[in-house]
């Protein structure tokens, strides 16, 4: 830090030397794969045009991390950091902070998709600008399914039949590692966005409706946990209750799994050199069950907000509005195949061209769920902490899904009082 | 023998340990300081910068989180906190149909929950640390080539990290490429791949493993620092008289060794019980390994409920307080039965 800040006067004092106009401003942002290198070629452009310099201020990895560390420096009203890199759930947790965009980007909101412009909007101000959404799919073997005659399941029942069967021949040809479906179960954030995929595709609801009602104690919901419950052990190793992404992908990229629950990220990673399924996987909207009909994705994404407290808002509002905008995004997308938010991209001839995946996604994308940060508030870590050990209690044969949810139901009720 | 009988010669004015409880003598003679004051205020001086940032890298946090956990303070505003008594910790309300509900920490199934795991691990571990460190150090007492070598190496997992070493041990412990597995079902003890952090059965155990192998080389060493004292004499004397060696180790080594072991054991323990790192790397979340301290900080960060976490912290800091009190009187009344 006190290396950071030095580096930073040195930064201001030699730039003031050449221009005497320029600023330095702060962004941080989380620290995964090559996220800082693909930032910093990003704002290159805008620090040449604009003359001013971005100072990037690296954060771990996990998000949960990042959101702690956010939390206190935004509640002693650090003025060090004049932009945050957000997680799609933060906005109604952190609006106060954040100064209100509605007026500057009234001209790039209506660019990006209305959905998640509304997910970074609270009681009408603009949070934050959205960079790159994220939609998970099911990740399957082309090889694999070809060879015992399917085609890509569409209901999870399906799912966990073609799975058990293609585990269990290949095991007894003596592919003894291999399993069904890799997905995450550890007790986290990510077992939320699981839960409410398997809980809304089977027509239980979203946990907590946009409304504020608490919805998560229906059959539907009982009958989707139920199935993922069975899956442990069975077509999903038990060590899944323990797996983040991270843990999924490294079963499925090398070669030992059927199916697997991923985001966007998997898809450029397992088509690497050196990777066992190169070339033999594709990817489908996740299934359905108990015969709803549509299925369900939980809504990701980053967005990049800017602090009330920071001394240089007007021209952190801008490299936000830069990094928000299509000439960023694009960019983006085509140096980290990350899925783009302005709508138009998903027609961009350049993206469809290196990256057919993109405009395919936008299907998985626009069935999107989002999870109920809106609704909650500043209660969303914990509703989310209740939903999770309540799912996890169920995955790992701590109690039915029924008697779990049934308490969850009470919890909720318990942490909501009068209102969200 | 290890004590001599011989008074020991002391100072003149040998008063209440002036170090410790900063107590000055009262002057007794009308003219002047003596030289014992002259001591004690120079000694004032030079204890002034400790206590002054003692006090402030220690006592103001802790007084402010005890403020804290008696007001409704989030987060988000940290300033505007209002005094409310002791809602944190219990507060009760009689709904309409007559039923009483009560809410707060202390009858917080969660909290609860956590104080258990805390308190299992803590004793579990440290007696486990306990046995094995001592039976290291009688080892390492004994003279044979390479002693040396062997004597740092013990302290490498010790020297290591806890983060660092919790992140490895997670990697070893994973269920499908973890080397454990791997090594258990090569030798043929399990039969199929165990899920160490990942069911609640083997959770425990899995944080439980890391922590004994990390600290079992303090114990050790602090062990070996105690049987170094022992005389070589008293060993001597009791193989001329042909004593059984276990009945020497319960008879002269233990009773020896005890002060040493009972410093040891009470640092462990207090290490224990705010035991946070290797439970967040290793088993995030789950609730079979929460403990105070994880409880705590998950609802001052992450759930907004700062207040709520801040009575959790107060507690955290009672709870070990109160053990630590105890077990320093369980060992002095011991200390006083064994008379000698």
């Amino acid at each position: 830090m006190k290396i950071e800040s030095m580096t930073s006067v040195a930064a201001i004092l030699s730039v003031m030397a050449t221009t005497g106009q320029a600023d330095v401003v702060t962004y941080a942002t989380g620290a995964a794969g090559n996220a800082i290198e693909v930032l910093e070629a990003l704002v290159a452009p805008w620090e040449e045009e604009t003359g001013h310099t971005v100072e990037i201020v690296t954060m771990p990895a996990s998000s949960t991390d990042q959101f702690g560390q956010y939390r206190l420096w935004l509640a002693a009203e650090n003025g060090d950091i004049d932009l945050y890199q957000t997680d799609v759930i933060w906005a109604p947790q952190l609006a106060d902070h954040f100064v209100d965009l509605t007026d500057v980007a009234s001209d790039l909101a209506p660019l990006h998709f209305p959905s998640i412009i509304e997910s970074q909007t609270v009681n009408g101000k603009l949070v934050a600008l959205p960079l790159m959404t994220d939609a998970p799919a099911l990740y399957y073997r082309i090889d694999l399914l070809e060879a015992y005659g399917y085609d890509a399941p569409s209901t999870w029942e399906e799912m966990t039949a073609i799975a058990q069967e293609i585990q269990d021949a290949e095991r007894a040809a003596g592919n003894d590692d291999l399993w069904g479906f890799v997905w995450q179960g550890n007790a986290y954030e990510g077992l939320t966005c699981n839960g409410l995929e398997f809980v809304s595709s089977f027509g239980g609801g979203q946990i907590i409706e946009p409304d504020g009602t608490i919805s998560i104690n229906n059959p539907n919901a009982v009958a989707a946990i139920e199935l993922a419950a069975s899956w442990v052990g069975a077509i999903s190793p038990e060590g899944v209750l323990a797996y983040q992404e991270e843990d999924a992908r490294g079963i499925w990229q090398a070669g030992n799994a059927v199916f697997m629950r991923n985001w966007p990220y998997a898809y450029g990673l397992g088509n690497d050199e050196g990777s066992a399924v190169k070339g033999l996987f594709d990817v489908a909207p996740l299934p359905t069950g108990g015969d709803h009909d549509t299925s369900a994705a939980t809504l990701g994404g980053w967005n990049v907000a800017v602090s009330r407290y920071s001394d240089n808002q007007d021209v952190a509002i801008s490299l936000a509005r830069y990094l928000a905008g299509e000439e960023a995004q694009r960019a983006r997308t085509l140096m980290a195949s990350t899925l783009p938010t302005i709508v138009s991209l998903y027609d961009d001839a350049e993206i469809g061209e290196t990256l057919p995946i993109i405009p395919r996604w936008k299907d998985v994308f626009l069935q999107a769920v989002p999870r109920p940060s809106a609704p909650t508030k500043g209660s969303y870590n914990e509703v989310s902490s209740l939903f999770w050990t309540a799912v996890h209690n169920t995955l790992s044969g701590q109690g039915s899904a029924a008697e779990n949810l049934e308490i969850l139901e009470a919890d909720l009720t318990d942490l909501r009082g009068d209102s969200w | 023998m290890l004590r001599p009988t011989m008074p020991v010669p002391r100072p003149r004015f040998d008063g209440p340990p002036v170090l410790a409880t900063g107590k000055f003598m009262p002057s007794r003679q009308p003219y002047g300081p003596t030289l014992q004051q002259q001591r004690n205020r120079s000694a004032m001086w030079f204890l002034l910068p400790t206590f002054v940032a003692l006090s402030g890298i220690a006592g103001w946090p802790l007084l402010r989180t005890i403020y804290f956990s008696f007001t409704d303070t989030s987060l988000t505003s940290i300033y505007d906190g209002e005094w409310i008594g002791f809602a944190n910790y219990l507060t009760w309300r009689e709904l309409p149909s007559g039923r009483v509900i009560y809410r707060g920490t202390l009858v917080d199934p969660v909290w609860w929950n956590a104080v258990w795991n805390t308190l299992r691990f803590s004793v579990i571990s440290v007696s486990v640390e306990a046995v094995l460190g001592m039976m290291i150090a009688l080892l390492l007492n004994m003279q044979f080539r390479g002693r040396g070598v062997v004597r740092a190496a013990i302290l490498i997992p010790w020297a290591i990290p806890t983060i660092v070493s919790a992140q490895i041990w997670s990697w070893m412990l994973n269920d499908q490429f973890g080397v454990i597995n791997h090594a258990l079902i090569g030798l043929g003890i399990i039969d199929h791949k165990i899920a160490w952090t990942a069911s609640a059965d083997t959770a425990m155990v899995a944080v439980l493993i890391v922590d004994i192998w990390k600290t079992t080389p303090f114990m050790a060493l602090l062990c070996l620092a105690g049987l170094q004292m022992i005389p070589r004499d008293m060993y001597e004397a009791a193989r001329v008289d042909g004593i059984h060696p276990v009945r020497v180790f319960f008879r002269v080594t233990l009773p020896l060794v005890r002060p040493a072991l009972m410093v040891a054991i009470i640092f462990r323990m207090l290490d224990a019980l705010r035991i946070y790192d290797l439970v967040y790397v290793l088993t995030p979340n789950s609730r079979a390994t929460q403990t105070m301290s994880v409880i705590a900080r998950e609802n001052l960060i992450e759930f907004d409920k700062f207040a709520y976490g801040a009575a959790q912290s107060t507690l955290l800091f009672a709870i070990i307080a109160v053990i630590v009190s105890l077990y320093i009187w369980i060992a002095r009344v011991n200390l006083a039965d064994g008379g000698r």
